[in-house]
């Protein structure tokens, strides 16, 4: 089972008491009436479907309720980062510790 | 797997050498949503000081609350208690606006004890119970279902299950009692 930290409760705890909840940092449009349909359809169904670092979102819903942002590695499956939702996105480098 | 009825009455619902499994008598219970800034208005007006971190437990009397989230708390007190707190909360909700919410029959609680009590729990309970201190708890899961867990010692826990769900809940929790008494 994966183990999740979330950064509400600051504690790493069990998978099932997450849920996933699709692509973090998605913005919708400010004007939604002023957006194209090939920018609505980007903001509803367009997703990134990275292999590695993917920035996406979780709820803790059996536990404080909370939506938060996580960098999960999609090839091993490790948490590399969770962070509170709202706040700024981690630059890759920071959370692999990687220099590429 | 044992089949319970869906209407719960007080009493005890399974004991053998390994733990009891208890539906204790109803309670007022409050769900709590606040900012951080009104905190100390609302612990005033409670004469009961809310605890601020995730799982943490006060008591002052008879009352009871927990700090489920990081703006969100359950209360739990006697009947006779419930117009007071509903009250001293209206008296200040200009200065320190909040939702509080009477949730007493939403969920049904039981006393689980025994010298396996946390055994029982983990039959459907994924965390590390070792986390939970005595006189702590928190909102988790159990066979699927959200909970709150309180526990009041190291053998000795309540858990509230929503009431719809209870039946389903709480049939493991009797059939894990009959179980690691067998072992
Ligand atoms: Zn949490």
């Amino acid at each position: 089972m994966l183990l999740i930290k979330c950064p509400y409760c600051d504690e790493t705890l069990p998978e099932l008491e997450f849920a996933y909840a699709g692509e973090a940092h998605i913005t919708r449009p400010p004007t939604p009436a002023e957006a194209s349909d090939e920018e609505w359809r980007d903001f509803l169904f367009i997703r990134s479907n990275v292999k590695g670092a993917h920035y996406e979102r979780w709820r803790h819903v059996h536990g404080c309720g909370r939506f938060f942002n996580a960098v999960r590695d999609t090839v091993s499956d490790r948490f590399l980062v969770t962070y509170p939702a709202g706040g700024l996105r981690p630059a890759v480098d920071d959370v692999t510790g990687s220099s590429k | 797997m044992t089949q319970l009825p869906t209407h719960f009455e007080s009493g005890q619902l399974s004991a053998t050498s390994a733990a009891r499994v208890t539906v204790v008598e109803p309670m007022a219970r409050f769900s709590l949503r606040a900012g951080q800034g009104d905190v100390t208005a609302i612990s005033e007006a409670l004469d009961l000081a809310l605890p601020t971190k995730i799982g943490q437990r006060t008591k002052a009397g008879a009352t009871e609350a927990m700090c489920l989230g990081p703006d969100e708390w359950v209360i739990i007190a006697p009947d006779s208690e419930a117009v007071r707190l509903e009250s001293a909360c209206t008296a200040i909700y200009d200065q320190a606006p909040h939702s509080l919410t009477a949730i007493s029959d939403r969920e049904i609680t039981v006393r689980i004890d025994g010298p396996r009590a946390a055994d029982l729990l983990t039959l459907g309970c994924p965390r590390d119970l070792d986390a939970i201190l005595p006189n702590e708890g928190r909102r988790t899961v159990f066979d699927g279902v959200t909970v709150v867990l309180w526990r009041d010692a190291e053998q000795e826990f309540r858990l509230d299950v929503w009431r719809s769900f209870a039946p389903h809940a709480l049939s493991l929790l009797v059939t894990g009692c009959t179980e690691l008494a067998l072992e």
